[in-house]
């Protein structure tokens, strides 16, 4: 019967499933975090800082995510710093999707404009204060739909952690395939459970663009 | 004007962007109460003056005082400085993601760490000054030109400040909406405010100013008070300059 070999094994399916789940939340928190954190230090007024982030951000983004997981996970490794698959993971799949973030709220930043900036400094605010006040709660509003996409290929990215053995959802499914050869059936099964969580996702993004857009 | 009891004293400041020679050699004295209207062409280096004198632009020589304090080396404490100089410009620069009432409020709750009931209740008084207390819960982007303007200098009333600084605070606004913001700079000056006026409307100059100076080219060409400025102005570049703005 169809369907018979992912009902049967549902719950080795659904470790995966839940396991691709952690991965994601952390990397989705993480990586908004410190994305943000990041492109604010692409422009604070501190010697030196700025060009750190810059280098941290061209690292991450010109370098291919598999490459960064084995290096992580095995290169690593080789040298005695021995990382859980999932550590290993949710690291490297939050600063490659936190640099592509920085990215995004740079533009963002920039969208806002000098003259938000300047009325902030005039009433005396620090540079932190007029960032985390003034210029973030706007530009983040309007890098709303790319932030989505970029958090939606992260999920998507999160796959790659099978190629580091860490028992997310395609690693599961390829193991079943090996073991039952209902490959069809059994990938099948793997794209819905992506699909999952990628079509509520992109559906919250337009529903918290539309939210929390702001008249001009 | 002895400099005793200047509050804003500025001595030979030079300021360039690039090759462009924006200030040149700028002295200026600002008492305290007194309201001082800069006029002159665009691209004369007023609105820089302005920005020199809160420390958003830094000058390249020459000394900036406000309050007994030098702005150039105020280090850390320059947030201090600018928090007690309102800064209203040209296109209002509201937060647009702040209610009204909030723009107001920030500057006392964040800065100077005014509890929030406290600030809200300064900010309502300060919207009724301004005449618009039923604006206070809208958004900037529901506001006209003229009512966004008298917000701006709501905020910068806020901060309590010892002097207020216009960036041709009218330029930007529908000729109808002009004398509600020029009616409340009025009365600031009519309370004893510190102002510094950028701007082109000769009626506020003639009525408010203690003073006028005009600038040209980066420097200070003239200063007066505003009956001798207008009626009998010494050098040529202020004649001239004159006879095209009052000549029709």
């Amino acid at each position: 019967m169809i369907g018979e070999v992912l009902t049967e094994n549902l719950p080795f399916l659904l470790e995966g499933y839940r396991n691709t789940l952690y991965l994601v939340a952390v990397a989705f928190g993480g990586s908004l975090v410190l994305g943000t954190f990041v492109a604010v230090l692409r422009i604070a007024p501190v010697p030196m800082l700025p060009r750190l982030a810059r280098v941290e951000v061209e690292v991450f983004r010109n370098t291919p995510l598999l490459l960064q997981m084995s290096f992580a996970y095995l290169g690593l490794g080789s040298l005695g710093i021995r990382l859980r698959p999932f550590t290993a993971a949710a690291i490297v799949l939050t600063l490659y999707t936190g640099a592509y973030v920085t990215e995004t709220v740079r533009s963002g930043i920039a969208s806002i404009g000098p003259r938000q900036i300047e009325a902030a400094r005039s009433i005396g605010m620090t540079f932190p204060k007029t960032m985390r006040l003034v210029v973030l709660p706007q530009a983040l509003r309007t890098v709303i739909p790319p932030l989505g996409n970029l958090m939606i290929a992260m999920v998507k990215n999160s796959a790659i952690a099978a190629s580091i053995a860490f028992p997310e959802l395609l690693y599961q499914t390829q193991i079943l395939d090996s073991r039952t050869f209902a490959t069809f059936e059994v990938y099948n099964g793997a794209i819905f459970a992506f699909l999952t969580i990628t079509l509520p996702l992109s559906f919250a993004v337009s529903r918290l663009e539309k939210k929390l857009r702001i008249a001009r | 004007m002895s400099s005793g009891s200047a509050l804003v004293e500025l001595s030979k400041v030079n300021k360039s962007f690039g090759r462009l020679h924006v200030l040149k050699d700028v002295d200026l004295s600002v008492g305290m109460g007194e309201v001082v209207v800069v006029l002159g062409p665009s691209g004369s280096g007023k609105s820089t003056l302005l920005r020199c004198v809160n420390g958003l632009e830094p000058v390249d020589s020459g000394e900036v005082h406000f309050d007994g304090k030098d702005v150039s080396r105020a280090g850390r404490s320059i947030h201090k400085l600018r928090s007690e100089i309102g800064m209203v410009f040209q296109q209002f620069d509201l937060f647009p993601h702040l209610s009204v009432i909030n723009n107001v409020m920030l500057g006392p709750v964040e800065v100077k760490r005014v509890p929030k009931a406290e600030a809200r209740n300064m900010a309502e008084q300060l919207l009724e000054k301004v005449g618009i207390p039923e604006k206070a819960d809208s958004y900037p982007a529901e506001l006209s030109g003229g009512q966004q303007q008298r917000v701006a200098i709501a905020r910068g009333l806020a901060m309590n400040p010892k002097l207020m600084m216009f960036d041709e605070p009218t330029s930007a606004l529908d000729p109808e909406m002009i004398k509600e913001v020029l009616d409340v700079m009025l009365d600031l000056a009519k309370e004893g405010m510190t102002m510094i006026v950028v701007t082109h409307e000769m009626g506020f100059a003639r009525h408010a100013a203690k003073r006028v100076v005009f600038m040209d080219e980066g420097r200070v060409v003239e200063e007066a008070a505003p009956e001798a400025f207008f009626s009998t102005p010494k050098q040529d570049r202020t004649k001239a300059f004159l006879s095209k703005i009052l000549g029709h």
